[in-house]
């Protein structure tokens, strides 16, 4: 229901992106030679949007997810969100990585709390909250156990409550579900689109898988090897919620072969 | 028989091997005792003199402890400062890896000038000996903190003392303690050194004057109190690092 609401959302804001990446360049300096990794690239997104940015490894798709968590400044363009230009870290940023990096020193909940502790938002209420977000990926029972005791996927999905406990107005996903056997990836590609329908969370995710992307997204931003420019933009209007029935789907067949062919392992 | 059991077992087993292997070595060959006493004698000397053991066994553990305590209390900060200051870090880290090129048995004539014979002079030379793999540790735990969790600190605003306290110093702690472990166990060392050199008190003292007394059974009496010793020692620590880090408490079970 919260995803209908999304979606009217969307469409009023359609005109006016919610954020712009305009002719944005990143250059490398290293060992004193200049290495571009990104190049040139310019996409939009509305809020409460899911964009994949899909390309082969180490092309430098983490690099523009960098830059519009203010974490790395941009060599040259413009980065906006909301309408601000973005060139150091603000307020307002939820970060998952490939492997969970969860703190071992935290129970669960401390680990899930630690943005609201730092922030000096850390009271009753949060806590709540981040209870309520640990029930609905599944965690309910575990939030005084250590990450150590927990497997991957489940340390994962620490990391996506940690990354959403304090209402980002963007979530950074970068290969988030990389290291994740492909059960565990499928259940966990799920989970996150159960996420965005709850909080609409606008999500900029970084995968090197096309069905993943396609899968998730309202937008994939298909990238060329490095150093990173755009070959490709695929609007996904496969309604949501999807399901493993998506993927049989012939228009998603069809998708990821559009996409196979913009990334050159796929020939027409 | 449990594994808990076995692993209590088997230790005590070979200790009990060596023991008596020790036992009938000195009866079989009539090793005269000035050479070798048998473990009973050795028991023998322990009960005897039980009270001088003890009393000179403390006045090492002082030294020892508060040597490890000023390593400790001075070896992180100035990790901590290494760490976080280049310039700092290139001024002196080049001549704390040079210092540890002197034997530190020689220093400790130095330090009997400076501090004299009595418990200060022991004091430094434990702490001397103990500080290097304290810092070295340290500032090894401190640069080993994950790329990411400090990514997370920058995206969160973190300030500098918010990343260091919650981020960086628990990430140091496994690697503080293994220097700690270290440390404690040269301390022990450093403050026998500083008796050898010059003192009228301490096991280290005890050991000498009854090996120029001839009596063995006392010198070897006094080494089984040094290790005892040590091991203690050690024990606190590894005691302190299961309390104060919960969260690792099976992979420390597991050496």
């Amino acid at each position: 229901m919260s995803g209908s609401v999304t979606k009217d959302a969307k469409g009023a804001g359609a005109s006016a992106p919610f954020g712009r990446i305009v002719n944005v360049t990143k250059t490398f300096n290293t060992a004193g030679q200049p290495v571009p990794a990104v190049k040139d690239v310019s996409f939009e997104f509305r809020k409460g949007d899911l964009i994949s940015l899909l390309g082969p490894s180490g092309c430098g798709k983490t690099t523009v997810l960098k830059m519009m968590g203010g974490l790395i400044p941009a060599t040259g363009g413009l980065l906006e969100l909301d309408g601000k230009a973005i060139d150091a870290p603000f307020p307002g940023v939820g970060v998952v990585f490939q492997a969970p990096t969860l703190m071992p020193w935290r129970s669960v909940l401390g680990n899930v709390l630690f943005p609201m502790e730092v922030t000096g938002k850390n009271d009753a209420r949060a806590k709540a909250r981040a209870r309520e977000i640990l029930k609905l990926v599944g965690l309910e029972g575990f939030e005084s156990a250590y990450p150590r005791q927990l497997s991957g996927g489940m340390q994962q999905r620490v990391a996506l409550c940690r990354a959403i406990i304090h209402e980002p107005s963007i979530l950074l996903m970068d290969e988030p579900f990389g290291a994740l056997d492909e059960l565990t990836r499928l259940e966990m590609n799920d989970l996150l689109l159960d996420l965005r329908r709850v909080t609409g969370a606008t999500v900029l995710f970084v995968t090197h898988s096309i069905s993943e992307a396609i899968y998730l997204s309202d937008q994939v931003v298909v990238f060329s090897k490095r150093p990173a420019v755009i070959v490709k933009e695929l609007a996904i209007e496969i309604p949501y919620p999807r399901s493993s029935k998506t993927r049989f789907l012939p228009e998603f067949t069809e998708l990821e072969r559009q996409a196979g062919v913009a990334l050159g392992i796929v020939h027409q | 028989m449990s594994k808990h059991a076995a692993h209590f077992l088997y230790p005590l087993a070979g200790t009990l091997i060596i023991i008596l292997a020790w036992h009938y070595y000195v009866v079989l060959f009539h090793v005269p005792i000035v050479v070798l006493p048998t473990p009973m004698q050795v028991l023998q000397a322990m009960v005897t003199e039980s009270k001088a053991l003890l009393e000179e066994g403390w006045v090492t553990a002082l030294e020892c402890i508060y040597g490890f305590a000023l390593a400790m209390a001075i070896g992180i900060p100035i990790a901590v400062t290494m760490t976080y200051s280049r310039i700092a870090n290139q001024m002196f880290y080049p001549l704390l890896v040079a210092s540890q090129s002197i034997p530190k048995v020689a220093i400790a004539p130095i330090l009997l000038v400076w501090f004299g014979t009595g418990l200060k002079s022991k004091l430094a030379m434990a702490f001397v000996i103990a500080f290097f793999p304290v810092v070295v540790d340290t500032a090894t735990g401190l640069r080993s903190t994950s790329p990411e969790l400090l990514e997370l600190a920058r995206s969160l605003q973190c300030s500098r003392l918010q990343t260091f306290f919650k981020i960086q110093l628990p990430s140091a702690l496994p690697s503080i303690f293994s220097g700690a472990k270290i440390a404690v166990t040269l301390a022990v060392i450093g403050a026998v050194i500083g008796e050898f050199i010059g003192s009228n008190e301490g096991l280290g003292n005890l050991l000498l004057t009854a090996n120029s007394q001839l009596n063995t059974p006392l010198v070897w009496a006094a080494l089984i109190v040094l290790s005892a010793l040590g091991m203690v020692l050690y024990g606190i620590v590894a005691l302190a690092e299961i309390i104060l880090m919960p969260w690792a408490v099976d992979s420390t079970q597991k050496h």
